[in-house]
């Protein structure tokens, strides 16, 4: 009844609005404070055309996307990103990933599957971000994972 | 990376290498000594890890999974740097629990000194080795990993400055945490400026972006002397007749100082590419658009070679082999420059 994950799978695109308020709301949630987060006319001052989205916010979305996709029982284990065109508010972020790498281990004493997700995320200046991230899900708990995989065991990590 | 306050992003990936081109770099030899020294040194947390600051995050980001949630709710690992933030203090004192280095203020302060005032983070990377739960106390350290030569970026030029973390839950080490940032002197003051005079004044007429402008000195003056004509001059070392381009006080082959100059035929091939997508740079796009534009080193039916612009053709028509033929393009009104026209039309 369980579909497989296999490499090359596409996860489903999640687009998600840079409003302002995000911006706002995801720099003070991680306790940046940096004036270029939350003032334009401060952001303009040191040359951006108007607040743009900090860096962990960056991270906390694309570590969402993936928990989004793979269930809560979804454990991240790495999160690597570059940034590059800034979000800006007004633009929309559409994050993409695909799966390139799977594997079984054993994680204290309880096998997971571990899967690599190469991240993309544009918005309409570029490409916003690009990342690598590696999940544990765990194997053959029926009903918890819709889609658990069993592959060879291998040893270490992804990216 | 230091816990405090100094997260941003923006374009920083590193511009095309007609910018880079950096000949002494002293500031990075100061630099480069802080590399292995701690950035931080026994910081704690400002709170545990709680349940109303998991709670803003995960409204922030959107992010409904259950599993921060409820009592046996752990943190999105994603906050891991958030929990060694200073959060909104004044500045760095020596006991504010952040435990920076002296050593990382000395070397932000040597960059700051040199002008590269500004900050934005490039890139992150994060390992949770175990989960975070309301009640964990934290504690970090950080090394500085690495500084890197200079470098221009769309933002201006700076150095990249890489740190790497350790951070522990109860003493246990629940995750480690690279960050990079640039600390850069901003490039685009002026052009900010206009853009934000511009939305006060509802004005909408665009100036047009500049190409850099050529360093011209005693060793290459003959080089644009003859662009100014329309020749393209090649140097021969009048020693061992050997060609040389780009133009340079002595013979590489035999190292004689003496030479005279060949005028290029004009005909010439591409030799390699490279197709500039990101960041984009509106005055080297012939749209003005900023978007993609080929860099081409073009062979020269003399033999040597010679970096430009290939004209006539979509940036994706490129081709090594691609024959070319040598015109003059003049940019702006100070600025005429070397370009190569397809000659086959693609």
């Amino acid at each position: 009844m369980t579909e497989a994950y296999r490499v090359g799978d596409e996860l489903p695109p999640l687009e998600i609005p840079v409003t302002r308020t995000l911006i706002v709301a995801g720099a003070i949630a991680s306790r940046d404070y940096q004036d270029v987060h939350h003032d334009a006319e401060l952001a303009r001052e040191k040359g951006s055309p108007d607040i743009f989205m900090n860096i962990l916010t960056t991270n906390g979305l694309v570590g969402r996307y993936i928990t989004d996709h793979f269930g809560s029982a979804a454990v991240l284990r790495k999160v690597a990103i570059r940034l590059g065109a800034p979000n800006y508010p007004g633009d929309v972020l559409r994050l993409t990933g695909r799966i390139v790498a799977l594997e079984d281990v054993a994680l204290e004493g309880e096998n997971r599957s571990l899967i690599e997700v190469a991240v993309t995320g544009d918005n309409r200046i570029g490409r916003h971000v690009t990342g690598k991230v590696t999940v544990a899900i765990p194997v053959a708990i029926p009903g918890a994972i819709p889609g658990a995989v069993t592959v060879a065991i291998t040893e270490g990590g992804g990216a | 990376m230091k816990p405090g306050t100094r997260a941003g992003q923006a374009d920083a990936q590193e511009a095309s290498p007609s910018h880079g081109a950096e000949a002494s770099d002293q500031l990075y030899e100061r630099l480069s000594a802080y590399a292995g020294r701690p950035a931080a040194t026994a910081g704690t947390g400002r709170d545990p890890v709680n349940a109303p600051m998991i709670r803003h995050w995960c409204e922030a980001m959107g992010d409904t999974s259950p599993a921060y949630r409820g009592p046996d709710a752990v943190a999105p690992p994603t906050m891991l740097q958030a929990w060694t933030m200073r959060g909104l203090s004044a500045d760095p004192e020596p006991d504010d629990g952040t435990g920076r280095s002296a050593a990382y203020g000395e070397l932000l302060g040597l960059l700051d000194g040199a002008g590269y005032t500004s900050v934005v983070a490039t890139d992150c990377e994060q390992e949770y080795l175990r989960p975070l739960r309301p009640g964990d106390l934290i504690t970090f350290d950080a090394v500085i990993e690495s500084v890197s030569r200079r470098k221009t970026t769309k933002l201006g030029t700076g150095y990249f400055v890489t740190t790497c973390m350790d951070v522990r839950a109860d003493g246990e080490l629940a995750g480690t945490h690279r960050f990079r940032i640039l600390k850069y002197r901003p490039a685009q003051r002026k052009s900010a400026q206009r853009k934000s005079a511009q939305r006060r004044t509802a004005e909408v007429e665009k100036e047009p972006a500049l190409r850099p402008r050529p360093v011209i000195n005693r060793d290459n003056a003959g080089f644009w002397a003859g662009v100014a004509e329309h020749r393209l001059l090649i140097q021969r070392c009048t020693g061992c007749a050997t060609l040389r381009f780009p133009w340079l006080p002595g013979c590489n082959a035999c190292a004689g100082q003496e030479w005279d100059t060949v005028e290029a035929s004009g005909e010439g091939t591409v030799f390699s590419h490279v197709v500039m997508h990101h960041p984009s740079f509106p005055a080297f796009d012939p749209s003005g658009e900023g978007g993609p534009y080929a860099v081409a080193l073009i062979e020269l039916a003399e033999g040597v070679r010679i970096v430009g612009n290939v004209t006539g053709v979509p940036y994706d028509k490129v081709r090594v082999g691609l024959p070319v033929r040598l015109e003059f393009l003049r940019t702006d009104p100070d600025l005429e420059l070397p370009v190569f026209r397809a000659s086959e039309g693609g």
